[in-house]
Parts: structure tokens; C-alpha cells; sequence
């Protein structure tokens, strides 16, 4: 009895213990059960899985078919939430990409042409001018050109129609579910497990009962945007009105305001540079979401991605990429630039005037001059042999390198922590993750790490768990590895920090299927390129939290450090690492978090996790199977958040070390 | 002759803590023991409060004796556990939403301690905030609050918005938006704290120079004992959320009801509250150098006392004469003798 208390009790014993076991059972238990014919203990009784996914897509085919409210049938909801995001879709795609047509399909006429590329560079370099920096001008209408210029204006135009259709409901949608969290608290109560929820889902798992509700086209792409985009609204609104000073709030009630009166004349505005930056974040996961959701027909910038990396189209692939990254820096930095505008500065009415001008000169000419309308076909420039050569020189002067690294990597690390994943029998993978969780925060999460873990198991997607498990670790380990030593020197030098930090806002940028094309390009398909894109796209929160954490440290500790005569590594080692630790955990936890959402979306570079199954689902319409596998992701997700937040928490008390 | 009480309130509770309501009816006036054991906090315990029509009530208590709470429950801007607030004789905490709202807006200004202005709108959009809720024109408000900011002292800055101004400046805009109503009850909690020693001196010279000529009835909280002597017609000193004497500044210099309050006022120089009327002695004959309202500080006649020969008369608020006073009296309150009462 003692001997086992000690042994949950010694830190060192407990988790080393619990490695070996795990690490013997994964060599040797599945040549043992081979032997002793125990099939079971490897794979999990196909009798025994759950038919879930069978059950929800049953499920979603009685509501669509026959699910119905009175005479309200569920299809009509459904087809009514489509007509009702169409119409003001259609109407902005018109201004913007085909113009006023009469008539349907090829049979079309033009009436009205759509904006031209003139007057819409010049409305958003106006809309930068008017926050006031004139280097924001120049950036925006770089981007813009470079559209036009490489051929891409179309389906620029025809993305930025959905960013604009999707943005405004999912900022109004994240404001009014703010609010209702706001003041009632029983509403944020039941509003935190869900949104908890969608944010751990991984994005394709939304698409696929969308797809099954609205059909294959853009409204499906609009609702899972907008579904997509909201939660982080939602949370920020919330904690924007929490953050108004209380005496603001009492002010405007001494004035004598109504309920409503202070809160939209008190709260919100004084909210508002909060809410600002919720607007930027919807901008953004809407630009991510659209790009991803050209699978179920959303079209514009993401379908050329798409048919160019099916084609292995490289010029094509790297042209619609660059201007993806182009169109989010543009539309980051002017959301940023409106966010940070204080009232009472830059230039407002005559833009408009000027806006409005600009728009009926162009359209007036381009019936005279057709450049002025649509950027001239012959104009355009493509750089897409120059992309395709480099790579083909790459990969005839490199390829003996590259493939070196690739398969010292996949053998050296990759293979081996994969076998050892899948080396586990699901029985005590169960029991394993039950027992991490009881030590880290206590039997309730143990209980949940448990019954998660035994959902995963009960599903039959085991295998496939333990692959994304294996490729998150791994790429969230090698992303720490190089992160965090970028990080304490951003902490420790500013120039580093400029440097660092124009690097981190660009890469946070970037739509997460942009991080596919240059992978794919020089390493091809595979756990290897799945690992590097993971890497690249989740290594922000490593660096920024590693940096973050060591600038918080309190100066005093470091001089006490100084004064009892540590060197320079003394005081990295002994002082500041300890002291950042929490914050380095912090920083894994969402690098994991990043990795995860990442890793669903590199199944399009054949790996064959959960993602896969998810992206199967997609290409079958199998709701089922997709919202199962989702929720396998998600709760993994939630296992490695609640853990690695409680072990943040433990630290922050001081309890490392100590057990 | 007792002016007509603006603000009255009885045994006024505000307990935080699990079911605060209940345990209060039941306990009728628990002791800090029996609340600790309940695990409540008591930040404002059976407070009395009295507040007359023009006069300058300060509540004074160091941080965290419920003062700030206490004039909430004044305002009715939280919620009292118990007890009882009248307004010129009707139950504040009996009233409904849209009278309070009346009643705050036609009747009840405040100014808060970090000016709580709006960020999003001018100087004179601020300051007309309280008529745009009542959905007055804006030609009207406008009016309004331009006489407003004068009158506080900054015409010229109607356009600035609230972040390009100083502390002080800030402050008076708060000022200006309380004043746009015409309030009869007047709140400030704090108004000057967040303020440098020497804008907070000015701008307490500034609230006198209004209350000369406004004449509002003025609920006034401070930290700060001397800010509270030089503005106060009486003072409530508060700790730990119950109110310990409620007085004159001379009374409260001359007879501190109990330690605490004998702490503050052992310090504060005797010439700034003792009024001549106090120290005066029976008429005499004369002859007299001249005449003073015995409502005079020793402090500021002084110099005129210690100069003459002769003793001055003291006058009452009628202008009959009450008493005289000669340069020793006088000199023995500069000098910090035992006043004699």
C-alpha cells in the first residue's frame, strides 16, 4: 500500500512509470496477443463499436426529410435560411463580379457591368486613407494591383463577395449572443460548452452536415462561414461590455438611461475598440473559412488553389496562394487600422463623394475603353513557368538533399513515435489517458479523460486517433523545439522582437490552406509534408508566449539574480526559464490547439488520421461518419487543453517539482 | 432654523454575500461576528443619514469603509439590503424603473472619481449627455451645455474629445455633464482623489465658488479628512461600513466622539474650523474695534483681531450682537491651548 502511494505520489516515479508501462505494452503487446490469438486486444471488437455514425446520419435524413414543426417542415427552415442569405449574396456578387444580368445561366445577359477593378482598388485605398497613414494606402492598393496584374481579379472579387456577405451577420450574430451572455447569466452558461465545443471541431466536420442541409453550392459555403466565424465574437463582445469601467455604466444610469439607452449609448461605444478587434478576428477566420469551404462551392480564390494542387498546377498553385496571403494582409491591416482609429481623427464625408465618382467615371469609360472595366487579359502577368522551373530546379540540384533530411526525419522520429502510438493497446490507452488526467487535476478529469478516450475506442476510430495523435505530437514537439528558442531571444532582444514580430502577424495572416501549397510543391504527399505545414502553421503561439513570458518577468527577480553573481546562462536557466514556464505552457496549448485544426486539413496531403475520415465523409456526404470523427478531434482537443491548462495552473502555484 | 431635509435615510444595509436578504431579516442588526460567521461582508452597516436642503454633507472614511457602497445605496445605484432611503418623503427603494429614471433625470446629478466620461463623444457631446437621453433637440442641448462648460470654465475645448484633456479638465467636464440637469441633490464620490494636490486644491476653491452660487445640495465623499473640513457643513466619518459620528468640522475637531476619530482630527489646525462664535466671550461695554460674523473662522479674522487694540463685536446670523472677542482668545487657538467651551 505504501509503496503505491509513493508511487502516485513521486512525480518522477508516477510519470516515468507510467511511460515504461506504456512503452512495454506498445513493443510488446501485440506480438503477445498475436501469439496467444487475442485479436481484441489490438483492435476493438468490431461487434462492440457503436453505430454512431449511422444513427446521426439517420438522424439528419429524418430532419431533412421529414422532421417538421405543424405545417413548418425543417426543409423549409432550411431552404428559407438559404433564400435569406442568397438574395444580399447574389446582389454584392453582382456589384462585384458579374454585373446586373437578366435571364439564368449561359444564357445571361449583362445589363450593368460589375464595379471595375479602378473604382474597387480605389474604394478600399480610399476607405485606408481614411484612417489617416498613408503607408496603408500604398499597401492596400499594391495588393489590389497585384490581383489584377497576375489574373486573379475574378476570383478575388468572387471570395471578397462572400468575406463581405458573411462578415457583417457573423459580427452581428457574435453581438447579439454577446449580449444576451452579457446580461443573462444563465445564457452564458449554456453558450460555454458550445462555443468550447465549436472551436475544437475541427473545420471540415462543420462543412459536412452543412453540405447535407443546404446542398453543394455557396449559400452551404455562407452558413458554415458564418457558424464558423462567430465564436470569438461572441467572446469578445462578452468580455468587451464586462471591461467597461463600472463608473461609466453608473454614469449613464445617474443620467437617467433606459436599459437600452445605456447600452447602446454607454456600453457599446465605450466597448468599441474591443469590439473592433472582434470584427478583424471574424474578417479573418471568414477569409480562412471561405478559402477551406470552395470544397462544398464556395468558389474564388480557394477553387484555384484547389484545382491547381490536384492539376500539381505549381505556378498556378503559387499565384492563387500569394494572392490569398495578399488579400488577407489587405484586409487585415485596414480592419486593424479601423480598429485602432480614435474617434475624432481622420477624414470622413468627402471620401465618399470622391468614392462615388471614381465609381460612375469608370463605369462611364469603360463602355468607351474596355481596360477601364476589366483589367485587359493581354496585360496580365503570370509568373507561373518562373514558380515551376524554380521547383523543377529545386527538386533536380536539391532532391538527393531533401529527400536525405525527409527520410533521416521520417525514420528517425516520425516512424518510431508512430509505432509506439499505434503499438498501444486501446484498453490501456483508455486507462492511460484516465489516469494523466486523474493526476494532473484531480478524478474529474480523470473521469472525462476517460469516458473521451473510451468514446474514440467505442467509435472503431482508434487507429486513426492514435495517427493524429502521433502527428500532432510530434509536430507540436518539433514546433516547440524551434519556437521557443526564438521566442526567449525575442524576449531578450528588441531587434529580434521587430524582426520576429512582423514575421508572426504575416504568418498569423494566412488562411491555413495557403500553408499546403509550397509543402506539397517541394516534399509531395505524406506524413512528412503533413508534419512541416502543421509546423508552420501552429509555431505562432510557441514563439509569441515563449517571447511574452519572459518580458513579463518581473526586472527584480533578474537584478537579484545578477547581484548574487549568476552569469548570463545562469540567469537564463535558473531564473527566467523557470519563471516562463507557465507561460511556455500556455503557449503549447494553443500551438496544440493550431496543430489540430491544421491537421485536418492537410488529409487533402494524404495523411490518414482523423482528418482523412473527415474529409472522406466530406467527399461522400456522409453526415454521420464526419460528425463523429469531428467530435473524436474535439475531444482530444478539450483532453490536451484541460490537461495542459492544469498543469499551467499547478505551476503558477509552485507545485512543479514537488508533487 | 433646520432647513427641510432633501435626503433621509434609517439603518441602511449592504451585506455581500450568500443569501444576504434572508440572513438580514432574520438577524435584524447582526454584530461583525455573527455576519463573519455567516460568511458576509458588511460594507455598509446600519448607516442613519440626514441630509438638508444647501447644505454640503461630506462623508469621509479611508478606503474600504463602505462609503462608496453607502452613496450608492443613496442613489440607489445598487440595491440595499436593508433599511430605508427617502427622498423629500417618498421611499426611493420603493420606486419603479421609469420613476427612478425620472427621478434621476430631472432631479439627481453625480461625478465619479475617474470622470467616467464617454470616449466616443466630445467635450460637448458629454456634457449633453444626460438631455440626448431624454431626447431633448439638439439645438436645445447644445445650448445647454455650452452655458454649462462655461460655467465650469472651459469654453474654448467644446470639440475636444475626453482623452486630449488633463485630469482636472477632465474632471470638470464630469462636473459640467452632473450640472446640465440642474440637479437639486448633487453626488460626488471622490471627484478630485484621481487629481495632482495642487489641481485638487483649485478645484475645490472651484466646487466652492458653484456652491456659492448655485446652492445644490450636495453629498459629498472624500478619503481626505482636511478636504473634508474646508467643504464640509457637517461630516459623517466612516469605518468599517458603519458611520462613527455625524458632526460639524468644529464639532468633530472639538469633541471626536471616540479614538478613530480623535486620529484625524488631532493634526488639523484649530484656526480652520473653530468659528468665532465658539470662543467668544459675554458682551461687554465696549468700546469695539469693529464688528464680525460669529460664523467666522478663527483662522480667517485672525490677523484683523490680533491687530486692534480693542476687542471686536460678534454677530449672530441676524446681525445682532451675541459676544465679543479680544486678541488672546484668538491667539490661544492659533497657538493650540485648550479652547474653553
Amino acid at each position: 500500500m505504501t509503496a503505491l502511494h509513493r508511487l502516485i505520489r513521486d512525480p518522477r516515479l508516477f510519470w516515468g512509470g507510467l511511460f515504461a508501462l506504456t512503452l512495454a505494452l506498445s513493443l510488446f503487446a501485440g506480438d503477445l496477443a498475436k501469439d496467444i490469438g487475442a485479436k481484441w486486444v489490438m483492435k476493438f471488437p468490431k461487434p462492440l463499436e457503436l453505430p454512431l455514425d449511422k444513427l446521426i446520419s439517420a438522424a439528419m435524413k429524418w430532419l431533412l426529410e421529414e422532421a417538421a414543426i405543424g405545417p413548418l417542415s425543417f426543409h423549409a427552415v432550411t431552404r428559407f435560411i438559404s433564400a435569406l442569405i442568397e438574395a444580399p449574396y447574389l446582389a454584392v456578387r453582382g456589384l462585384l463580379v458579374d454585373g446586373l444580368q437578366r435571364g439564368q445561366g449561359s444564357y445571361a445577359v449583362q445589363i450593368l457591368p460589375p464595379l471595375s477593378w479602378i473604382a474597387v482598388t480605389t474604394i478600399f485605398c480610399l476607405l485606408a486613407w481614411r484612417s489617416g497613414r498613408r503607408g496603408l494606402v500604398g499597401l492596400v492598393g499594391a495588393c489590389f494591383l497585384y490581383l489584377a496584374v497576375f489574373g486573379r481579379w475574378e476570383s478575388a472579387m468572387a471570395t471578397l463577395a462572400s468575406v463581405l456577405i458573411s462578415v457583417p451577420m457573423g459580427v452581428a450574430g457574435g453581438v447579439a449572443l454577446g449580449i444576451l451572455a452579457f446580461r443573462h447569466p444563465w445564457a452564458e452558461r449554456a453558450m460555454r460548452p458550445v462555443l468550447d465545443l465549436m472551436q475544437t471541431v475541427p473545420v471540415f466536420a462543420y462543412l459536412v452536415p452543412i453540405l447535407f442541409m443546404f446542398g453543394f453550392g455557396p449559400t452551404a459555403a455562407l452558413v458554415a462561414t458564418v457558424i464558423y466565424a462567430m465564436p470569438p465574437m461572441v467572446r469578445l463582445t462578452t468580455l468587451a461590455l464586462r471591461e467597461v469601467p463600472e463608473e461609466v455604466a453608473e454614469a449613464g444610469r445617474m443620467a437617467g438611461c433606459t436599459r437600452r439607452q445605456l447600452l447602446w449609448k454607454c456600453l457599446i461605444p465605450t466597448a468599441m475598440p474591443m469590439l473592433m478587434v472582434g470584427v478583424n478576428q471574424v474578417i479573418m477566420l471568414s477569409l480562412n473559412m471561405v478559402i477551406i469551404a470552395s470544397m462544398i462551392g464556395a468558389g474564388g480564390l480557394g477553387y484555384d488553389v484547389l484545382t491547381a494542387l490536384r492539376k500539381l498546377d505549381i505556378g498556378g498553385g503559387v499565384e492563387a496562394g500569394v494572392a490569398i496571403v495578399v488579400m488577407a494582409i489587405a484586409l487585415d491591416r485596414l480592419s486593424q487600422a479601423e480598429a485602432r482609429r480614435v474617434p475624432g481623427t481622420g477624414r470622413g464625408g468627402r471620401l465618399v463623394w470622391i468614392g462615388l465618382a471614381v465609381i460612375l467615371a469608370t463605369s462611364a469609360l469603360g463602355y468607351v475603353l474596355p481596360f477601364v472595366q476589366t483589367y485587359p487579359a493581354g496585360a496580365t502577368l503570370t509568373t507561373g513557368t518562373i514558380w515551376a522551373q524554380a521547383i523543377e530546379w529545386i527538386n533536380i540540384n536539391l532532391y538527393d538533399h531533401i529527400e536525405a533530411v525527409k527520410v533521416a526525419i521520417l525514420i528517425g522520429l516520425l516512424l518510431p513515435v508512430k509505432g509506439f502510438f499505434l503499438g498501444i493497446p486501446w484498453a490501456w490507452g483508455i486507462v492511460a489517458m484516465g489516469l494523466i488526467g486523474w493526476r494532473m487535476a484531480g478524478w474529474r478529469l480523470g473521469l472525462m479523460a476517460l469516458l473521451m478516450t473510451g468514446f474514440i475506442a467505442l467509435t472503431g476510430f482508434w487507429p486513426e486517433a492514435m495517427i493524429t495523435v502521433y502527428l500532432c505530437g510530434v509536430s507540436v514537439f518539433v514546433a516547440m523545439l524551434i519556437g521557443v528558442p526564438l521566442g526567449i531571444w525575442a524576449g531578450q532582444s528588441d531587434r529580434a522582437n521587430t524582426v520576429l514580430s512582423a514575421l508572426i502577424d504575416t504568418l498569423q495572416t494566412l488562411p491555413s490552406f495557403v500553408y499546403l501549397i509550397p509543402v506539397v510543391m517541394l516534399f509531395r504527399v505524406g506524413d512528412f509534408s503533413a508534419m512541416i505545414a502543421v509546423v508552420a502553421y501552429s509555431i505562432v503561439p510557441a514563439i509569441r508566449y515563449a517571447a511574452h513570458g519572459i518580458r513579463e518577468i518581473d526586472p527584480q527577480m533578474v537584478e537579484a539574480g545578477i547581484v548574487s553573481g549568476c552569469t548570463r546562462r545562469q540567469i537564463l536557466w535558473r531564473i527566467k526559464l523557470p519563471l516562463a514556464l507557465p507561460s511556455l505552457i500556455v503557449g503549447m496549448n494553443q500551438t496544440v490547439m493550431l496543430a489540430l485544426s491544421m491537421l485536418v486539413i492537410t488529409a487533402l496531403v494524404g495523411t490518414r488520421d482523423l482528418g482523412q475520415q473527415v474529409y472522406m465523409a466530406l467527399t461522400k456526404a456522409n453526415t454521420g461518419q464526419g460528425i463523429v470523427a469531428g467530435l473524436c478531434v474535439a475531444f482530444i482537443a478539450i483532453m490536451v487543453d484541460r490537461i495542459l491548462t492544469a498543469a499551467a495552473r499547478g505551476m503558477e502555484r509552485g507545485e512543479a517539482g514537488h508533487g | 432654523m433646520d432647513r427641510p431635509v432633501m435626503l433621509d435615510c434609517r439603518g441602511v444595509w449592504k451585506l455581500y454575500g450568500p443569501n444576504a436578504e434572508t440572513f438580514l431579516a432574520r438577524h435584524g442588526a447582526p454584530t461583525a461576528e455573527t455576519l463573519r460567521a455567516a460568511h458576509l461582508v458588511g460594507a455598509v452597516r446600519a448607516a442613519d443619514v440626514t441630509i438638508r436642503k444647501g447644505e454640503i454633507f461630506v462623508i469621509m472614511g479611508l478606503s474600504g469603509s463602505g462609503k462608496s457602497t453607502l452613496v450608492r445605496c443613496l442613489s440607489r445605484l445598487i440595491e440595499p439590503s436593508g433599511g430605508e432611503v427617502r427622498f423629500e418623503g417618498r421611499d426611493l427603494l420603493q420606486m419603479g424603473e421609469a420613476e427612478l429614471i425620472d427621478l434621476r433625470r430631472k432631479r439627481m446629478g453625480m461625478v465619479f472619481q475617474h470622470f467616467a466620461l464617454l470616449p466616443h463623444l466630445t467635450v460637448l457631446q458629454n456634457a449633453a449627455f444626460p438631455l440626448e437621453v431624454q431626447g431633448i433637440d439638439r439645438k436645445t442641448r447644445e445650448d445647454r451645455a455650452r452655458a454649462v462648460i462655461e460655467l465650469v470654465g472651459l469654453q474654448g475645448r467644446e470639440g475636444h474629445y475626453p482623452r486630449q484633456l488633463s485630469g482636472g479638465q477632465q474632471q470638470r467636464v464630469g462636473i459640467a455633464r452632473s450640472l446640465i440637469v440642474e440637479p437639486d441633490l448633487w453626488f460626488l464620490d471622490e471627484p478630485f482623489s484621481a487629481l495632482d494636490p495642487l489641481i485638487r486644491r483649485e478645484m475645490q476653491d472651484e466646487l466652492l465658488r458653484l456652491q456659492a452660487r448655485l446652492q445644490k445640495t450636495i453629498v459629498f465623499i472624500t478619503h481626505d479628512f482636511d478636504e473634508a473640513i474646508r467643504l464640509a457643513d457637517r461630516i459623517a466619518v466612516m469605518k468599517d461600513g458603519a458611520i462613527v459620528q455625524t458632526a460639524t468640522p468644529e464639532e468633530l475637531v472639538l469633541n471626536p466622539a471616540d479614538a478613530y476619530v480623535a486620529e484625524f482630527t488631532q493634526h488639523v489646525a484649530r484656526a480652520k474650523v473653530v468659528r468665532l462664535a465658539t470662543i467668544m466671550a459675554p458682551l461687554g461695554a465696549g468700546p469695539f474695534a469693529g464688528d464680525l460674523p460669529g460664523q467666522a473662522r478663527v483662522g480667517d479674522v485672525a490677523d484683523a483681531v490680533e491687530r486692534a487694540d480693542l476687542p471686536h463685536r460678534v454677530l449672530d446670523e441676524a446681525g445682532q450682537p451675541v459676544g465679543q472677542v479680544a486678541r488672546q482668545a484668538v491667539v490661544d487657538v492659533l497657538i493650540g491651548r485648550e479652547v474653553p467651551r
